[in-house]
C-alpha cells in the first residue's frame, strides 16, 4: 500500500537531515536494510493505530526541539553498586569519562569501531532483531535508529559478568539529537546485569538488541531522571532461548515525551521474561509504555508489571500484547497495568491485548486507574503523618509491586532510594 | 482537656443531621465512656474529633487545651495530641508498620520542634512497647494491618497508641470482634497508658469493655445527643435494662 504523501514528506524531510554512517559491507548491509524497512513503513503519524494515545510528533520532525539541559545536582545513581561504567555525551562516547571498558567474561566494543570490521559476531543481530520486531507492528522509530546510529556498544557476554556494565548518559547540549544502538550478545549459560541513566540529550532515540542464549540470564535496570524536557523514544528487543532468563525494569520521573518499546520473542521452551516498569508523573508529562511478548515455544512464562502515578495533568499510556503462537503450550502469561491519579486532571490509557492460538496455556491481564486511598489517606494522616508525606508513602506503596520485580535486592534498595528522593525533592 | 460544646454535624453528602448539640467536657486523668445504641452518633463524633471529611460542623465547638481543633487538618490535631483507635483499622498494603509508626512519630516530633528519633532508638521503643502487647517483630514488619486478624488490628491500634503518647485518646468500639483474651489484652494496653496527664474517651456499645477499663464517667448518648450521664452504675443499668428504658427515663 503507498504511504500517504504526508507520511513521505515527513520521513524524507528526517532522512534530509541525518548522516548516514558508513562502514564494512555487514554494517552497509544492515543500515540499508533499514533505510528500505523505514521507507515502506513512514515515520510514525499521531493517526497510526499504534501512536493513538501517543503523539510522535517531535520524535519526528527533522530537528530536536530544544531541551534545556538538566542540573545533574542529585547523587548519581548505582553510584553505591560496584560496576563498569560506559558514558555517552549528547550521544558521543567520552572516553576519558568511561572505565577501560574490560571486564571478565566479557568483550565490549563501540559500535562505531567495529562497524568497520569485515568481520564481526554483530552481523548476526544488528538490526536483525529489530527487523523481527517489526512485524506484526511497524516501529519505524528504531529502524531509523539502526539505519542512522553510529555509536553505541557492542557488548558480548561468554561467562559470568563479574560485575554490572552501567550506560550513563549526559545532556549537555540544548539541541543535541542523540541516537545510540546497543547489541547484546549473550552465550549459552553467560549472564550480565546493564544499568542505564541519565539525560541523554534533548532528544533520544535509543534501540537496544538483545540475544539471550540457552541458559543464560539478562538483568537490565534503568532509571529516566528529571531531566523534564526530554524526548525519550526507547526499543528493547529480545530473543529468548530455552530456560533463558530477561528481566527489565525501567523507573521514570518527569519528561515531556517516554516512549519505552518493549518487543520480547521466546523462542526457546521454559524461558522466563519479565518486563516491569513504575513511572511518576507530573504536570508537563507523557509516558507510554508499548510491550510486546511473542510466546513461540513451550513452557514459558512472561510477566508484565507496569504502574503509573499521575497528577497535574499528567498523561500515562500502556499498550501490552501477549501473542501466543499455535506451537507454545503452556505459556504462562500475566500482565497488569495499573495508574494512581492524584487528580482529576490525569489521565491514563491502557490498550491490553491477548492473542492466543494455542489451547494449553493461562494468560490473564488486568488494567485499573483509581485515584488515592481516601481511608488509607485519613488513617495516616490521623497519626500526624502530613498530606504530602501520607501521599507519598501511599505512592511507593502503590508501585511497590513493579519495583520489587528488580531481583538484586541491592539495585531495587537503589532505585527506592531514589524515588523517594524524587518524591521528597518534590515535596520541598 | 478536651471541651465540646454544643456541637452540631451534618453529613456532606446528604442533608441529614448526626449529631444535634453535644456537650461534653473529659478532664486530664480521667477516662469517659460513650455508650448508646447503634446510629447515635458516637462514631460520628469520633470521625469528626479526629478530622475526617464528609462532615459538617454547623455549629458548636470543640477545643483541646482550649485550642480550637475544628479548623484543624488531621495532622495538625494528632501533632496537638488527639488520638482516635478506630473501630475499622485500615490496611495499608506496601506500607511497612514499623516505616509508618517511624515516619508518624518523626512528623509529629517535627511538627513540636523536636529532632528525629534515630532508627535504633524508635526500634527499641517499639520493641518494648509491642512485647507488652504481645506482638512480635513479624507483625511489626508486615504492611501496616494488612493479614491481621481483629484482635491484632486494635492491638496494634493500642501499640500506635502507646508509641505516640497523646494527651488525648478516643477509643471508638475498640471492643468490637474481640473475643474475651484479646479484649482483656488491650485493656491492659489501655490501663497501662493511664495517668495524670492524659485524658480518654472510650466509645463502646456493651458495657463488657467496661469491665477492664473502670470509666470515671459514663455517657449515654443517643439520637445525636448525650441524654444521660453517671458513674460506672451508669453502664450496668444499660446491661440490666437495655438503652430503650433509659430512653423512656429521660424524655
Amino acid at each position: 500500500m503507498a504511504l500517504p504523501q504526508a507520511k513521505l514528506d515527513a520521513t524524507e524531510a528526517r532522512l534530509a537531515v541525518a548522516a548516514r554512517p558508513s562502514g564494512a559491507a555487514w554494517a552497509d548491509a544492515a543500515r540499508d536494510g533499514a533505510l528500505a524497512r523505514l521507507r515502506a513503513q513512514g515515520l510514525p503519524h499521531r493517526r497510526d493505530e499504534y501512536w493513538k494515545f501517543t503523539n510522535p510528533d517531535t520524535l519526528v520532525q527533522p530537528e530536536a526541539p530544544e531541551a534545556a539541559t538538566f542540573d545533574e545536582t542529585d547523587a548519581p545513581i548505582f553510584d553505591a553498586v560496584e560496576r563498569l561504567k560506559i558514558v555517552f555525551v549528547d550521544g558521543v562516547f567520552d572516553a576519558g569519562a568511561s572505565d577501560d571498558l574490560a571486564l571478565e567474561g566479557v568483550t565490549i566494543e563501540r559500535l562505531s569501531e567495529a562497524a568497520q570490521s569485515d568481520i564481526h559476531w554483530a552481523k548476526e543481530l544488528y538490526g536483525v532483531l529489530e527487523e523481527r520486531g517489526q512485524d506484526p507492528v511497524a516501529r519505524p522509530l528504531a529502524a531509523l535508529n539502526t539505519a542512522l546510529a553510529d555509536d553505541g556498544v557492542l557488548i558480548h557476554v561468554t561467562g559470568k559478568a563479574s560485575k554490572p556494565i552501567n550506560l550513563i548518559y549526559h545532556h549537555q547540549s540544548p539541541r543535541s539529537d542523540a541516537m545510540l544502538h546497543h547489541v547484546v550478545k549473550l552465550d549459552p549459560g553467560a549472564e550480565v546485569t546493564l544499568l542505564e541513566n541519565g539525560p541523554a540529550a534533548a532528544r533520544f532515540n535509543a534501540v537496544m538488541e538483545v540475544e539471550v542464549a540457552d541458559g543464560a540470564a539478562f538483568h537490565h535496570v534503568r532509571a529516566q531522571g528529571r531531566d523534564h524536557e526530554r524526548r525519550t523514544a526507547t526499543h528493547l528487543f529480545a530473543r529468548l532461548g530455552e530456560e533463558s532468563t530477561f528481566k527489565t525494569f525501567t523507573l521514570t520521573a518527569n519528561g515531556v515525551l517516554t516512549r519505552n518499546e518493549c518487543v520480547v520473542e521466546m523462542k526457546g521452551d521454559d524461558a522466563a521474561a519479565h518486563i516491569a516498569g513504575a513511572c511518576v508523573g507530573d504536570g508537563d508529562f507523557h509516558h507510554d509504555d508499548t510491550v510486546f511478548v511473542t510466546h513461540d515455544a513451550v513452557n514459558c512464562e512472561s510477566r508484565q508489571v507496569f504502574k503509573k502515578v499521575l497528577r497535574n495533568g499528567a498523561r500515562g499510556v500502556f499498550q501490552g500484547k501477549i501473542l501466543v503462537k499455535p506451537d507454545a503450550q503452556k505459556t504462562d502469561g500475566y500482565q497488569i497495568s495499573q495508574s494512581l491519579l492524584l487528580d482529576g486532571d490525569s489521565e491514563f490509557d491502557a490498550k491490553p491485548e491477548l492473542e492466543i492460538y494455542a489451547d494449553d496455556v493461562a494468560c490473564s491481564h488486568g488494567s485499573t486507574s483509581g485515584a488515592i486511598d481516601e481511608e488509607g489517606l485519613f488513617y495516616l494522616r490521623a497519626r500526624g503523618v502530613p498530606k504530602d508525606i501520607a501521599t507519598d508513602l501511599l505512592t511507593l506503596a502503590f508501585l511497590a509491586e513493579a519495583v520489587d520485580e528488580i531481583e538484586n535486592e541491592d539495585l531495587r534498595a537503589e532505585l527506592v532510594n531514589l524515588l523517594e528522593g524524587w518524591l521528597g525533592r518534590r515535596r520541598g | 482537656m478536651l471541651e465540646i460544646k454544643n456541637l452540631h454535624v451534618d453529613l456532606e453528602d446528604e442533608e441529614k443531621t448526626i449529631l444535634k448539640g453535644v456537650d461534653l467536657s473529659v478532664e486530664a486523668g480521667k477516662v469517659h465512656a460513650i455508650m448508646g445504641p447503634n446510629g447515635s452518633g458516637k462514631s460520628t463524633l469520633s470521625y469528626v474529633l479526629a478530622g475526617r471529611d464528609g462532615y459538617e460542623v454547623t455549629e458548636g465547638s470543640a477545643t483541646l487545651d482550649g485550642v480550637d481543633i475544628l479548623d484543624m487538618e488531621p495532622e495538625e490535631r494528632a501533632a496537638a495530641g488527639l488520638f482516635l483507635a478506630f473501630q475499622y483499622p485500615v490496611e495499608i498494603p506496601g506500607v511497612g508498620n514499623m516505616t509508618f509508626m517511624r515516619t508518624a512519630v518523626n512528623a509529629q516530633r517535627k511538627a513540636k520542634g523536636l529532632d528525629e528519633m534515630s532508627a535504633t532508638d524508635f526500634l527499641k521503643m517499639v520493641r518494648e512497647k509491642a512485647a507488652t502487647l504481645k506482638m512480635d517483630n513479624e507483625m511489626l514488619k508486615r504492611p501496616v494491618n494488612v493479614g491481621f486478624s481483629g484482635g491484632e488490628k486494635k492491638r496494634n491500634e493500642i501499640l500506635q497508641m502507646a508509641v505516640l503518647e497523646p494527651k488525648m485518646c478516643i477509643l471508638d468500639e475498640t471492643d468490637s470482634g474481640l473475643d474475651v483474651d484479646a479484649m482483656k489484652l488491650v485493656a491492659e494496653g489501655v490501663n497501662a497508658l493511664r495517668n495524670e496527664g492524659r485524658g480518654f474517651l472510650v466509645i463502646t456499645h456493651y458495657q463488657r469493655l467496661l469491665d477492664h477499663i473502670k470509666p470515671d464517667v459514663v455517657h449515654i448518648m443517643s439520637e445525636g445527643r448525650i441524654v444521660k450521664t453517671g458513674g460506672p452504675e451508669l453502664a450496668l443499668q444499660v446491661e440490666r435494662e437495655g438503652y430503650e428504658d433509659i430512653k423512656a427515663e429521660v424524655a
